[in-house]
This record gives structure tokens, C-alpha cells and sequence, in this order.
């Protein structure tokens, strides 16, 4: 195992990753939290089986329940209220997970170039998944 | 891991126990996450535009009781340990309460996916 070098402090971009990933991880609790809300609110109680309110809770989109046997579901839900949940709990949940995956390739990576090729490689499907995930969001 | 020392294959296991447990769990439920939420985001997808049979059978693993339960675990164990870690960064002099607030961590995680997989399981013996 080779040793690291320790980055100088301040803003630099490790620290604010650091913060972002604290304060993103509170983010999804709370958005977790609104989406069992909602659900709850809007018939999970009789309506939805198990998993199903779990898919709700991460992704509160029409599509991602379509399979159970909820009436109004595309009526009901498919606003610009759930849109902007959507999209809150995909831009922190991807960019969460993406520099989780960062650090942890990042532990077991020592070259400098390697490095740079990682971080241009996590940048590429970080936006990927979000230009993908948003697409589904705006089109469903 | 232990800046400016050569550690060797000892650093792997720092000083085991709960703590590191709690370290490696967080860990490998992130990095399961990933694949998940990454494979899952690209399967819909592709299920959606195309029709795409690929899709439909990862989806299908997805959905199922087995892939959940596992899932759930997963999920509330990084939950609830990465709270654990948001409050000890925040507030370091509880550091030292490090042990105590694993056991709190596990306290409140076996109940709450206990009931989790009691549900599934309750649903699935009535054929739901």
C-alpha cells in the first residue's frame, strides 16, 4: 500500500466534498423522509404493497410504481411538486454516490495519472446519469 | 489510514471489531448502491425507449423479495451509520463515545428492518 500525499487545507476540492457528502447524506434522509410522507398522504396505506412504497420513498416518479395496482397514480402525482423531488433526490443521490465512488477507488489508487483519468471518468458518468435521469424525469 | 507510515497488509483490517464492521458494511452497501441505482437508472431506461428484454430482466431481479430484503439492509444500515458519522464529525468530543454509538446505530436498525422483512415476508406467505 502506497502513502498519500496530505492536501493543503482550506476550500480545497477534498473538503468541499467532504461537506457536500454530509450535507447531501441529510438531504436524502430528508427527502427519503418526504417521499414516505407523500406517499402515506396520497393512499400508500391501503393502496401500495411493501416495495412499493419503497420505490416511492427513493423516486417518487408514475413510472416507478406503474406496476402496482394504483389507480390514480399518473394523475395524482405526475406535478411539478414530485418533478422537483425527483430531481433533488436524483442530483443527490448521483453526485453522492459518484464521489463515494471517487473516494473509494481513490483509497486503493495511487498514480497521479490514474488518478486524473478516474475523476475524468467519474465526471463523464456522473453527467451521464443525470442527463438520463432527468430525461425520464421531464419525459414520464 | 495512517498517514506517512508504511502500513503493509495490517492497515487493511485497522483495529477490526465493530468499528471496522461498521466501516466495511458502509462501504460495500455504497458501492452496491452504485450498481444499483446506476444498472437500475440505465435498465429503465433502455426498458422505457426500446422495450428492451435486457432491461426487463434486470428490473425483474430488482423487483424481487430476495433482491429487497438485501437492498433495504443495505440502504438503512448507510442511513443510519452515516449519521452516526454526520454527528461525530460535528460534534468530535462524543468521539470518544465512538463504541456507544454503534451499539445505538445497531439498536435502532434491527427493529426497524426486522419489521421490514416481517412485511415482505407477511405478504409473501399470503400470496400478495
Amino acid at each position: 500500500m502506497r502513502t498519500r500525499t496530505v492536501p493543503s487545507r482550506g476550500f480545497t476540492f477534498d473538503y468541499l466534498m467532504w461537506l457536500f457528502t454530509r450535507i447531501s447524506g441529510l438531504a436524502l434522509i430528508l427527502l427519503a423522509m418526504v417521499g414516505v410522507a407523500g406517499a402515506l398522504l396520497t393512499g400508500a396505506r391501503t393502496q401500495m404493497d411493501f416495495s412499493t412504497l419503497i420505490r416511492w420513498t427513493f423516486f417518487p416518479n408514475p413510472n416507478h410504481v406503474v406496476n402496482s395496482n394504483i389507480p390514480d397514480v399518473a394523475q395524482g402525482w405526475a406535478n411539478a411538486y414530485w418533478q422537483i423531488m425527483q430531481m433533488l433526490i436524483v442530483f443527490f443521490g448521483v453526485t453522492h454516490g459518484m464521489n463515494g465512488l471517487r473516494v473509494v477507488l481513490e483509497d486503493y489508487l495511487g498514480s497521479a495519472i490514474g488518478r486524473i483519468l478516474l475523476r475524468s471518468l467519474i465526471f463523464l458518468l456522473w453527467l451521464f446519469l443525470l442527463v438520463v435521469a432527468i430525461y425520464v424525469i421531464l419525459a414520464s | 489510514m495512517a498517514f506517512g507510515k508504511r502500513i503493509g497488509l495490517k492497515g487493511f483490517t485497522y483495529k477490526g471489531g465493530g468499528q471496522m464492521l461498521a466501516w466495511l458494511l458502509h462501504r460495500i452497501g455504497g458501492l452496491a448502491m452504485i450498481i444499483f441505482v446506476g444498472m437500475h437508472v440505465l435498465a429503465s431506461f433502455s426498458m422505457q425507449q426500446f422495450g428492451s428484454t435486457w432491461g426487463t430482466a434486470i428490473n425483474r431481479v430488482y423487483e424481487s423479495w430476495q433482491f429487497q430484503i438485501v437492498l433495504v439492509f443495505f440502504v438503512l444500515f448507510h442511513a443510519l451509520n452515516g449519521t452516526r458519522i454526520i454527528i461525530l464529525d460535528l460534534w468530535p468530543r462524543f468521539l470518544k463515545y465512538q463504541r456507544e454509538a454503534t451499539w445505538i446505530e445497531w439498536i435502532i436498525l434491527l427493529p426497524v428492518y426486522g419489521m421490514s422483512v416481517f412485511i415482505t415476508i407477511q405478504r409473501l406467505l399470503k400470496g400478495g
